[in-house]
């Protein structure tokens, strides 16, 4: 299957990937390593907590969404990296033991002015839970590289 | 953690340095970010990035780790001093990170954290809400992590 260029992104389009099921191991061990803070950690403090049941780190749902979109699509495309994240919102706790999916969709496309390589594609991705309640969205503008731009590179080292 | 009352907009805090080492960087990766850029030194040399770096996820992560423990640090001391402890609840999610400069393999990065505002909860009166702006540097004095996180924090009881 050819490589996915930025051209090949258009505005609205939606695309699902997943499912993933998170298991309480994995939750316990992402927290223990980068957010050891009891309510990630423990049933009993998670239970005292805001959160109320044992849920994983924001920063781990962040972690398992870019795993996600990597399998699915951006494994498969030219992805040149983010230059960063416009913004996260943690609205439901990630429960210890649930199935997720990443929905994305494609908010728009635009070109590097500096760069005339390469173009950016905002993209929602929102993490939904098994009851279909949205946990997370996080809003970013990876770059692509361009088709066009490409194949202009080969004209020139050919010519 | 100081309660919300006596927490002041400009109060900074440097919370810790951390060390990226080759296998940590591509452990995580492997795990989180499988991309070429960040597991192949090859293919990490013909990207944007121009050598092998740790995913931004990592970089970013790491400022959660630090950032419990130096609470941790803090708490432990206001105990020793006979001072209550507040409580820190979730947070809401964060906007605006941006990877500044990629982080190779040896570069030391310096975390701090400042806050930029503080208000109270409409919805939930025993809590504020902290905003703070979060940075990493590294050995060079470069910038190559900025966001700005929020996050609930006790208020001191009616008295």
């Amino acid at each position: 299957m050819p490589q996915r260029h930025w051209e090949d992104f258009s505005p609205g389009s939606v695309s699902e990937f997943g499912p993933r099921l998170v298991t309480r191991d994995e939750v316990v061990e992402f927290a223990a390593t980068f957010d050891p803070q009891p309510m990630h950690l423990d049933e009993a403090a998670a239970r005292a907590s805001m959160l109320g049941s044992l849920a994983a780190s924001g920063w781990h749902s962040c972690c398992l969404l870019m795993r996600m979109i990597s399998d699915g699509f951006l494994g498969q495309s030219h992805f040149l990296g983010a230059p960063g994240v416009d913004e996260v919102r943690w609205l439901r706790p990630l429960r210890a033991g649930e199935s997720v999916i990443v929905r994305s969709t494609v908010l728009e496309t635009r070109a590097s002015r500096s760069r005339p390589q390469i173009g950016f594609v905002k993209f929602l991705f929102e993490l939904i839970d098994s009851s279909g309640a949205v946990l997370m969205t996080l809003t970013v503008s990876p770059m692509f590289a361009r088709r066009e731009a490409a194949s202009a590179s080969q004209d020139g080292m050919s010519g | 953690m100081r309660f919300f009352e006596d927490m002041r907009v400009g109060d900074r805090a440097e919370i810790g340095r951390h060390t990226f080492t080759l296998e940590e960087i591509k452990t995580f990766a492997q795990r989180f970010d499988p991309q070429p850029f960040h597991l192949d030194e090859t293919a990490a040399a013909q990207s944007l990035f121009g050598a092998l770096c740790a995913s931004g996820w990592h970089t970013a992560c790491m400022w959660m780790r630090l950032a419990v423990e130096h609470r941790r640090r803090e708490d432990d001391e206001r105990r020793a001093r006979g001072e209550p402890v507040a409580a820190l609840g979730v947070s809401p999610g964060f906007r605006d990170l941006r990877w500044l400069s990629p982080v190779f393999p040896g570069d030391t990065v310096t975390y701090a954290t400042e806050i930029v505002e503080l208000r109270p909860s409409a919805s939930r009166p025993e809590w504020g809400i902290m905003t703070s702006r979060n940075t990493g540097t590294n050995q060079h004095g470069e910038p190559v992590l900025s966001f700005i996180s929020s996050a609930f924090v006790e208020r001191h009881a009616e008295r």
